[in-house]
Formats: C-alpha cells, sequence, structure tokens
C-alpha cells in the first residue's frame, strides 16, 4: 500500500504501530468499559478528543516547556481536558456520564495518552501530532468496539441495547453468555484479535 | 531566558496553573445549570420507579414527575406535617439521617398510579464501600410496601451492586413493616435458612453480606421516624 507520508502517525497506529494490541497499552480501560458498546464508543471519542487536543496543545508548547517539569506539564494539560470532558459529559449526557462514571477520570491515567505526548508530541509539530492523536484514538478506539461488539452481542444478545438475538433462539434453548460480561472475557477476546492480528502480520511475530 | 533556569520554571508553572484553573472555572460555571438539572431529573427517575413508574422513550421524566407525584410534604417523627419553605425535593437525606430522629425533616411524596394512592419516602444508608441509597413506595394503608428502588456508589459488582437490580428490590414488593401485632418492624433481609419469624423478610444478595446487612440497617434506620406517619395512614384506612 502507498500512504503518503505525512498521514502516516494517523494510519500506522490503526493496525501495524496500534496501542493495544501491539503496544499493549490502555488494557485497563478496555476491559472495563466494554460490557456494552455504548460506553464503549463514548470512551472512543472522549479518549481521542483528549489525545488530539493534549497532543496539539503540548506540540505547541514544546519548544517553551522546561525539561525538569515537562511531565507535570503534561498531566496538568491532560487533567484540565479531562475534566472539560467531564463536566460536557456530565451536562449532554447524564447518563453515558453515570456509567462510565470514574472511568472518564482515569483517562488522565490511560498510559496511551501519557505515551503519545511524551514520544511524539515533545518533538513534532502539531499538525502531525494532531494526526497521531486521532490515529491513536481511533486505534484504541477500534479494539473497543470490536471487543464491545462480541461481549454485548453474546453477554447480552442486544446491540447498542436493541435486542438483536431474536427471540426464538431463546425458546430453542440458546442462552445468553453472562461470562462476556465479566471483565477477564474482555482480556480473552483482546488476546484473540492480537491472535488474528499476529498471524496475518508475520513482521510483527517475535 | 534560559529555559533551564529555577526561575523560568517557577513563573512557567504559576501561568500554566493560573490559565487551566480559569479555563476550568469558566466551564464549570457554564454547565452547571444544566448539570444540576439532570440531577434534579435522575433525582426524579428514581423517586418514579419505586413506584414502579418508568419513562417511556423520549417521555421526559419532569414531565411525568409532575403528572404523577400530587403532592409533596415535610413531616416530623410524631406525623405531623411541618410547614417550612424548604421543598422536600431539596431536602438532603444524608445530611439528615445523622440528626437525632426528632430533628429530621421527613420527606414524603404522594404519587398517583393506576394501582391507587402511593406514598413515597426516601432511606439513605452506609454499604461496604460507600452510600447506598433508595426510594420505597407504600401502599396507601401506609404499611405494605408497594416498590422499592435502591442504588449505590461503589459496591462490587456482581456481589453488593446486585442490589440495584429490580431481582433483589423486587422481592420487597407486598411485604409489610408493621407485624401482626402493630409493632415496627422494617424487613430484615436474611440469608436463606435464617429466616425470621414474625417479621417480614426477604433474601439477601448472597456475597454481599455486608451490603444486604446495610440495606437492612438503612430501611430500619430510615424508616422509623416516618413509623408515627404511617400508623396513621394505617388507622385511617382501617376505620374505613
Amino acid at each position: 500500500m502507498n500512504i503518503n507520508k505525512s498521514l502516516l502517525p494517523l494510519v500506522n497506529p490503526l493496525s501495524k504501530d496500534n496501542p493495544v494490541i501491539v503496544q499493549v497499552l490502555g488494557i485497563c480501560s478496555a476491559l472495563a468499559v466494554t460490557a456494552k458498546l455504548e460506553p464503549a464508543v463514548v470512551m472512543t471519542i472522549s479518549v481521542t478528543a483528549v489525545l488530539a487536543l493534549a497532543n496539539v496543545i503540548i506540540s505547541l508548547l514544546r519548544n517553551t516547556i522546561p525539561t525538569s517539569i515537562r511531565i507535570i506539564v503534561q498531566l496538568v494539560v491532560v487533567a484540565a481536558l479531562v475534566v472539560i470532558v467531564d463536566q460536557v459529559l456530565k451536562a449532554w449526557n447524564y447518563e453515558v456520564s453515570k456509567a462510565l462514571s470514574v472511568f472518564i477520570g482515569l483517562i488522565i491515567t490511560n498510559c496511551i495518552i501519557m505515551g503519545r505526548l511524551e514520544a511524539f508530541a515533545m518533538s513534532n509539530r502539531p499538525w502531525p501530532s494532531f494526526l497521531d492523536g486521532i490515529g491513536n484514538g481511533l486505534g484504541y478506539g477500534i479494539i473497543l468496539i470490536i471487543v464491545g461488539f462480541f461481549r454485548e452481542l453474546l453477554g447480552s444478545g442486544t446491540l447498542f441495547g436493541y435486542q438483536v438475538i431474536p427471540q426464538w433462539c431463546y425458546d430453542h434453548g440458546y442462552q445468553n453468555n453472562g461470562m462476556m460480561i465479566l471483565p477477564p472475557m474482555a482480556l480473552i477476546t483482546v488476546a484473540c484479535i492480537i491472535w488474528v492480528h499476529r498471524s496475518r502480520n508475520k513482521d510483527l511475530q517475535e | 531566558m534560559n529555559r533551564q533556569s529555577n526561575l523560568y520554571t517557577i513563573i512557567y508553572s504559576t501561568v500554566l496553573v493560573l490559565v487551566v484553573g480559569v479555563v476550568l472555572s469558566v466551564v464549570y460555571q457554564a454547565l452547571r445549570p444544566q448539570q444540576l438539572e439532570n440531577i434534579a431529573n435522575d433525582t426524579k427517575r428514581q423517586i418514579l420507579a419505586s413506584a414502579r413508574i418508568a419513562p417511556e422513550n423520549g417521555e421526559s421524566v419532569a414531565q411525568l414527575f409532575d403528572s404523577h407525584i400530587s403532592e409533596r410534604y415535610i413531616v416530623n417523627s410524631k406525623g405531623e406535617k411541618i410547614d417550612g419553605n424548604t421543598d422536600p425535593f431539596k431536602v438532603n437525606v444524608a445530611m439528615e439521617v445523622k440528626k437525632p430522629a426528632e430533628e429530621r425533616m421527613l420527606p414524603v411524596f404522594e404519587c398517583t398510579t393506576d394501582n391507587g394512592l402511593k406514598y413515597i419516602v426516601p432511606v439513605y444508608g452506609a454499604g461496604l464501600w460507600g452510600p447506598i441509597w433508595g426510594y420505597v413506595a407504600f401502599d396507601d394503608n401506609g404499611d405494605t410496601i408497594y416498590g422499592a428502588y435502591f442504588a449505590h456508589q461503589g459496591e462490587t459488582p456482581g456481589l453488593g451492586a446486585e442490589i440495584e437490580k429490580p431481582t433483589f428490590s423486587g422481592q420487597f414488593d407486598g411485604k409489610n413493616i408493621f407485624s401482626d401485632n402493630g409493632e415496627f418492624t422494617s424487613v430484615a433481609v436474611v440469608k436463606t435458612g435464617k429466616e425470621p419469624a414474625g417479621r417480614a423478610w426477604v433474601h439477601a444478595v448472597s456475597g454481599g453480606t455486608i451490603t444486604s446487612q446495610g440495606v437492612q440497617k438503612m430501611l430500619f434506620d430510615s424508616l422509623e421516624p416516618y413509623s408515627a406517619f404511617f400508623r396513621e395512614l394505617k388507622n385511617n384506612t382501617s376505620d374505613k
């Protein structure tokens, strides 16, 4: 595939350099918010927004930040953005904000965000940093949504809260797999995704 | 200016924190009214849930609340209505339960349902990890529970957190809080095999012992001050 080089920060994290399944970062939230699709989608949007904005802000400030407190500066910027996301959700989408409750606050500790700020935004210009933020946010989100899709479908028989497994299946003895709702199944699903991904990308195999 | 000097670092961090502080307070002020409305609507949803009323798709909780809650007032532990300017909806139940029973303000919501008039009262207590609360709706005999709604802040998912599920709260429907000889007994939350005689009980959540005990204590402590009020209702209906 021939991709414009300037778009690499956007495209790479989607597959070859995916933060969740290749770098194995942000696993904690991946199991916490994926029992249903809707919180997974909201988490994706929130993380992408926070990551893109934080990347741009840090990239703009990168030449002024004193090295000795650069991690603190990054944290302050991320924390401020997360509080804003939290407040906006509380005002405009209270139900989701209640469902995600503590996990929104925990975006601050998502290693993907600090990782991208330190590894990319501190040494790149705002536009590539923005693309990198969007790319990594989406790369994280894709995995969340895939995991959320299977967990909600197999665990509750619904997608976005709508019943998709027809009633006659239940009448014939089909049952929702309650274990899919529990956190361990998120890890196992992620592991299955990694398995498929590695077997298709031989160069990633160790 | 030398970017690595101490002075620069101190000035930089001061300015940064000031800017962030101003931005956050502006956002907070701008969104506050909308957030308060959401919280109020959520409380209304919980109150209605105890009387088994849930908003249909697209229905506004605030409207539903206004159409069903016909009256609201505050009573004291003697069962007398207190005249005052406090809106029963705004009474902070968490603060009230800390006071001695005689001084408490006890909110009551009268709710018209398809099955007649119900009296809804708030309950508040402690679970294992944090506060638990809920609303209990009573039939107009002041004795029989019509429905209950429980919520929690951070009980263990799958264990204590099960108290918010209808499988648990549904058990309360039809239980009486007074014993046959008229004594206030509340409802016990007990393990299988430990069912008490002479008082109403429901089964505890397995694996959620402390939370279940919390629910039992919450019900007793929060409902007891209402017992005079309920007794009066009870007497009024038995006269008829």
